[in-house]
C-alpha cells in the first residue's frame, strides 16, 4: 500500500501537503513533536439465539486524532468529519498546549517501513453477509447437537476493517490496514431440572473468513463451549485458601497479562507508581521464566504491522530467565527517558491518546512433560481456561478468574470445581513457579485488553506451568 | 453546538426507511462535545477536546430486523445508512417477538428532568485546569507519606440524544456532567497503595470543592497502607458504600430481561419469592431530577419510570425492554438502551438499595471478627449459578472498630446465600452514578487469604 493509493487520498481526497499543513498548524504555538492518526473503521456484527438470527448491524466510522507534544504536556483534539477546515480546527486546539512561536519545519514526509503480518486479500468484512451469517447458524446447531443437556445457545460473529494512516513530525507516514475477525460461543447445560451451567469459547485473529471454514470452525468451538458447559454440571467447591496451581496452555497466559505485563508499561513506570518500578535487572520471577510481548506474530488478533504510533512492532523481552529486562513504551515514555521505542504505542481510535499497550504476551516453553508437571501435584488446583482478569499495578496485586479447573488430587485431575478467583502478586508470584511445559499454545484470539478507559484486541499464551503457592478464592 | 436540524433528519431516516419498504424504523442520533484537563505532580499534563456524533437506525420488515450506524451524516452517509439496514433485514431469521414498542406505550416524562446546564459548556478552560490542580494539590498536602500521584482531572461533557420511530415517537434531550477526580499514591517503607476519589455533578456548581476529593482520596490511600493478608476463615462481610455498589452491579445482571428469557440468571423463574433479607428494597428509577440515570425516555421511547425490582425482600421485577417484555409475557418496563449500532438492549435508571436506619458505625459495632471491603477486582461473578469469587482490600474489623489494612485476599460465596444473608443495610446512601448502595453488612462469607 502507498499513500497515493490509500483510501485517505483515494476517498477522502487528502494530499500529503495537506498533512504537512496540518502538522504545522498543530506545531503553530511550539512543541515537540506532533502527530496525526486518521482512522476509516468498518464493523459488522450478528448474533444468533435460540437458534434466531435475531441481529445483523454494520456501520461506519471516520475521523482523525490531532496530538501536540510539549515536554510531559500532551494536547488532543478529534474530528469525525475530514474536511480541511475541521481537521484544521482540531491542530489548532490541540496546539493550545504548547505556548511559544512556531516551529519552522520542512516535514517532508515519507512511508516508514511496516511488517506484513495479515496479506488478506478479502478481509471478512468485505464478504457477503450471508457467508457470515452461515458461521453463527452453524455453531448453534453444533452446540446443540453436542449433547442434549445443552439447553441455550448464543453465538456471536463481529468482524472489522480498520484502515489507518500515521503523519507524524518526525516525517513520517505510516499506512495500514488492519482486519480483524471473531467468533465466539456461549452453551448453557442443564441436568434433571437442575441449576444451570454456562460453557464459552471463542476465537479469530487477523484472517480471511476462510479461517472460520478451514481451520478453526464453528464446530470447534461450539463444541468446546458445550463441553465446559457440560463438564460444569459435575463441579464441586473450590478450594479456599492458598494451594498449588497448575495451569493449562493457551488462554491461562490471562495470568503473564495481569501479573506483569500492565506493571511494566512504561507510562506507569516512568511516574514511578508501578510495583516494578526502579526494579529492572531484578530477580522477580523464577529462572525458569522468559516472558515476551511480541506484536509481530503473523495473523494473530494483537498483532500490527505498525502500532498506532506509526511505528515498527518487535518482539521485546520482559522477563529474561527470572529477571526483569524491558518495559513497553509508547513515544512519550521512550523520549523522556530516552529509552528505545518497542513499537508499544496503542489506541482504540482517533477519539483516544495512545499509551504503551501489550500485544500478544507469552511465556516461552520450558522442559517438563506436561503430564509429569499434574502428576508432580498431590494437592492441588488445574485450570483449564478462564474468565477475564485485573490488576492494580501499585501494589502489583492482580486477579484473574477460573471458568474451567479441576482439583488435583495425588498427581491426577479429579473433579470440576465451581467459578474461582485467583489472586496473587505481581513481582512474587512467579517466584513460586517450579517446573514449565514443553507445550506453549497461544490463545484462541479472543483477548480485550482495557485500560484507561480504552479497549485494545490482545493474545495471550503460556505453557503448562506449575505454580507452588497461590491464594485460591473458593468456599470449601 | 449547532444541531438543530438533528430532530427532523431522525424523522426523515425514519420516512425513508419506510419509503424504501421498512414495516417499522427507528432512528437515534447522538450529539456530544468532550473536555478533559489531566494535572500530574502539580503540572498540567493533558488537555483534550473535541466533539462527534453519529446516527444508528433499526428497521423492522415484516418480522425481521437489520441495523446500521454511522458517523457520516451527509446525504451519501445517510443513504449509506439505510442501504445496510434494509439490506441486513434480509440476512436475520423470522422473529415472533420482534418489533417496537406498542403506540401507547410510547411517551416521555414531563417537566424538567435537569439533566443540561448551560453553564458546563461556557466553563473557561483555565478554570478547568485549576479545578484538577486543587483537587490533586489537596491530596499531595494532606500527608507526607503521599509522595506520588497519577494525577487528577476534570471532565465535563455535554451532549444531545434524538430519538425517532415511526410509531409517531420523538424526542430529544440534552444532558451534561462535570467531574473532578484524584488518585494519589501512598508510600511508608515498603509498603505502596493507591487510592482515588470523585465528584460527579450535571453542573460545575453540585461538585463537591476539590480539596474535599484530594483528601477524601488521601486519606484512603493511606488507610491501605501495609496491609495484611490474614487466614483463611468465614466471618462477617461489611462492604463501605463504594463496595456495595458492585453488588448492586451484579443484582442488575440477574434482573436483566433478556438473562431472564434465556433462564442465564439465578434469579429467573423466582419472581414473588424471597430472594434477599426483609431489609432489602432495590428499586430502578429513571425518573428523579438532575441523578445521572434519570431520562424523560428510554431508547425506545417508552417514557422512564419508578420499578420496584426487590420489595422488602422479595423479587417483584424484572429490568424490561420491549423484546423481552414479549418474551416473557410482560410490558416493558421503560428500560431500553443501545449506543448507536446493534438492537435496543436493556440498562438501568438509578439502581439502588434503598436506605435502611443504621449508621455505619453501627453496622461495624456489630462485628467482633470480621473483612470491611473497599475494593474489589476481577469478573468472578457467574450470574447463571450465582456463584460469587472477587479480590477484595479493605480493613479488617476488631471488635466493632477498624484495625488494620488487608489485602490480596478473596472474598466468596454465592450472590444467593449473600442477598439472603444480607443483615444491616446503612443509614449512608447516596449518589455518585447511576447505581448506589449504602454500607452493607452480609453474615458470612469465606475470605481466602493464607
Amino acid at each position: 500500500m502507498v499513500f497515493s493509493e490509500s483510501v485517505f487520498a483515494s476517498r477522502f481526497n487528502i494530499a500529503k501537503q495537506d498533512l504537512e499543513a496540518y502538522l504545522g498548524e498543530a506545531l503553530s504555538r511550539g512543541g515537540d513533536y506532533a502527530d496525526l492518526y486518521f482512522e476509516y473503521l468498518l464493523t459488522s456484527s450478528i448474533g444468533i439465539d435460540e437458534s434466531i438470527v435475531k441481529s445483523a448491524s454494520q456501520g461506519v466510522s471516520v475521523g482523525v486524532g490531532v496530538r501536540v507534544i510539549s515536554g510531559e504536556r500532551t494536547g488532543y483534539a478529534y474530528s469525525d468529519d475530514l474536511s480541511p477546515e475541521k481537521i484544521r480546527k482540531a491542530a489548532r486546539v490541540a496546539a493550545c498546549i504548547a505556548a511559544g512561536p512556531a516551529k519552522v519545519e520542512k516535514f517532508d514526509l515519507r512511508e516508514g517501513a511496516r511488517h506484513d503480518l495479515y496479506p488478506v486479500l478479502t478481509a471478512p468484512t468485505e464478504t457477503a453477509f450471508a457467508e457470515r451469517v452461515e458461521l453463527v447458524k452453524r455453531a448453534d446447531r453444533a452446540a446443540r447437537a453436542y449433547d442434549p443437556r445443552i439447553f441455550q445457545v448464543q453465538a456471536a460473529y463481529a468482524d472489522n476493517l480498520r484502515y489507518v494512516m500515521v503523519a507524524t513530525s518526525d516525517g513520517v507516514i505510516a499506512l495500514d490496514r488492519q482486519p480483524l475477525a471473531r467468533l465466539s460461543v456461549a452453551a448453557l447445560a442443564r441436568q434433571d431440572g437442575g441449576p444451570p451451567q454456562r460453557g464459552h469459547s471463542g476465537g479469530g485473529g487477523r484472517v480471511e473468513l476462510g479461517y472460520f471454514l478451514n481451520e478453526k470452525t464453528p464446530e470447534h468451538f461450539a463444541r468446546e463451549a458445550a463441553r465446559e458447559a457440560v463438564v460444569m454440571l459435575g463441579a464441586v467447591e473450590a478450594p479456599a485458601g492458598e494451594t498449588t496451581v497448575v495451569l493449562g496452555p493457551g488462554w491461562p497466559g490471562i495470568l503473564l497479562h495481569e501479573a506483569v505485563g500492565h506493571g511494566l508499561e512504561a507510562d506507569f513506570n516512568r511516574k514511578g507508581l508501578s510495583a516494578f518500578s526502579g526494579r529492572m535487572g531484578e530477580k522477580v520471577a523464577s529462572e525458569l521464566c522468559t516472558v515476551v510481548d511480541d506484536g509481530t506474530i503473523a495473523g494473530r488478533r494483537g498483532s500490527l504491522n505498525v502500532d498506532d504510533e506509526g511505528r515498527l512492532t518487535r518482539r521485546n523481552v520482559l522477563i529474561e530467565n527470572g529477571v526483569l529486562r524491558g518495559y513497553l513504551q509508547d513515544r512519550l515514555s521512550s523520549a523522556l527517558t530516552r529509552a528505545e521505542s518497542t513499537g508499544s504505542g496503542r489506541r482504540e481510535g482517533y477519539a483516544h491518546m495512545p499509551m504503551p499497550r501489550m500485544t500478544n504476551t507469552f511465556m516461552l516453553a520450558g522442559q517438563s512433560d506436561p503430564a509429569d508437571i499434574v502428576r508432580s501435584v498431590p494437592k492441588g488446583i488445574y485450570c483449564a481456561n478462564f474468565g477475564g482478569g485485573q490488576v492494580d499495578i501499585t501494589s502489583g496485586n492482580f486477579v484473574f478468574s477460573a471458568s474451567e479447573s479441576y482439583l488435583i488430587e495425588d498427581g491426577k485431575l479429579t473433579r470440576p470445581v465451581r467459578n474461582a478467583t485467583l489472586i496473587g502478586n505481581g513481582p512474587e508470584a512467579l517466584k513460586y513457579v517450579s517446573m514449565v511445559g514443553n507445550d506453549l499454545r497461544l490463545d484462541e484470539g479472543i483477548g480485550i485488553c482495557g485500560k484507561e478507559g480504552q479497549s485494545v484486541p490482545v493474545g495471550v499464551g503460556i505453557p503448562t506451568i506449575r505454580i507452588d503457592r497461590m491464594t485460591v478464592g473458593g468456599t470449601a | 453546538m449547532n444541531g438543530n436540524h438533528l430532530p427532523d433528519l431522525a424523522r426523515d431516516v425514519v420516512q425513508r426507511a419506510l419509503a424504501r419498504g421498512a414495516t417499522d424504523a427507528e432512528c437515534t442520533i447522538a450529539e456530544g462535545e468532550e473536555f478533559s484537563a489531566g494535572v500530574r505532580m502539580r503540572e498540567l499534563e493533558n488537555l483534550k477536546e473535541a466533539g462527534s456524533r453519529g446516527a444508528g437506525l433499526r428497521i423492522v420488515i415484516g418480522r425481521k430486523t437489520g441495523s446500521s450506524y454511522t458517523s457520516d451524516l451527509s446525504r451519501e452517509g445517510i443513504d449509506l445508512l439505510l442501504k445496510s439496514a434494509i439490506e441486513l433485514a434480509d440476512v436475520t431469521t423470522e422473529d415472533p417477538h420482534a418489533g417496537l414498542p406498542e403506540p401507547e406505550e410510547l411517551g416521555a416524562v414531563a417537566g424538567d428532568l435537569r439533566l443540561f446546564d448551560p453553564e458546563v459548556e461556557k466553563l473557561e478552560t483555565p478554570l478547568r485546569i485549576e479545578t484538577a490542580r486543587r483537587a490533586e494539590a489537596a491530596a499531595l498536602d494532606a500527608d507526607p507519606r503521599i509522595f506520588n500521584s497519577e494525577g487528577a482531572s476534570f471532565e465535563s461533557h455535554v451532549g444531545r440524544h434524538i430519538f425517532s420511530n415511526s410509531r409517531g415517537f420523538a424526542g430529544d434531550y440534552r444532558t451534561s456532567y462535570c467531574s473532578v477526580s484524584a488518585a494519589p499514591v501512598a508510600r511508608d517503607g515498603e509498603s505502596m497503595e493507591r487510592d482515588y476519589w470523585f465528584t460527579l455533578a450535571r453542573g460545575f456548581g453540585g461538585l463537591e470543592p476539590p480539596e474535599q476529593v484530594g483528601r477524601t482520596a488521601a486519606q484512603r490511600a493511606i488507610r491501605r497502607l501495609h496491609p495484611v493478608k490474614v487466614e483463611t476463615q468465614r466471618v462477617p462481610v461489611v462492604f463501605e458504600p463504594r463496595a456495595a455498589r458492585t453488588l448492586l452491579d451484579n443484582l442488575y445482571e440477574a434482573v436483566h430481561g433478556m438473562s431472564i428469557y434465556r433462564q442465564e440468571s439465578f434469579l429467573a423463574g423466582k419472581l414473588g419469592e424471597r430472594v434477599a433479607g426483609d431489609s432489602v428494597t432495590v428499586v430502578d428509577d429513571g425518573t428523579i431530577p438532575g441523578l445521572f440515570g434519570t431520562s424523560p425516555f428510554d431508547d425506545e421511547g417508552v417514557p422512564s419510570r419508578r420499578t420496584v425490582v426487590i420489595e422488602r425482600g422479595v423479587l417483584k421485577s424484572y429490568l424490561l425492554n420491549a423484546y423481552a417484555a414479549r418474551k416473557l409475557g410482560m410490558k416493558t418496563t421503560g428500560n431500553a438502551s443501545r449506543g448507536l449500532a446493534g438492537n435496543a438492549g436493556i440498562g438501568h435508571g438509578n439502581f439502588f438499595l434503598e436506605a435502611g436506619v443504621q449508621t455505619p458505625e453501627e453496622i461495624l459495632a456489630g462485628v467482633a471478627n470480621g473483612f470491611y471491603v473497599t475494593e474489589l477486582m476481577g469478573f468472578g461473578v457467574n450470574i447463571v449459578t450465582g456463584d460469587y469469587s472477587r479480590g477484595a482490600a479493605g480493613l479488617w474489623i476488631r471488635g466493632g472498630e477498624l484495625a488494620y489494612a488487608v489485602s490480596e485476599v478473596t472474598i466468596a460465596g454465592n450472590l444467593m446465600d449473600m442477598l439472603m444473608g444480607l443483615e444491616a443495610v446503612g443509614s449512608d446512601l447516596e449518589f455518585r452514578g447511576s447505581m448506589a448502595a449504602p454500607t452493607l453488612r452480609i453474615g458470612e462469607m469465606t475470605v481466602g487469604g493464607k
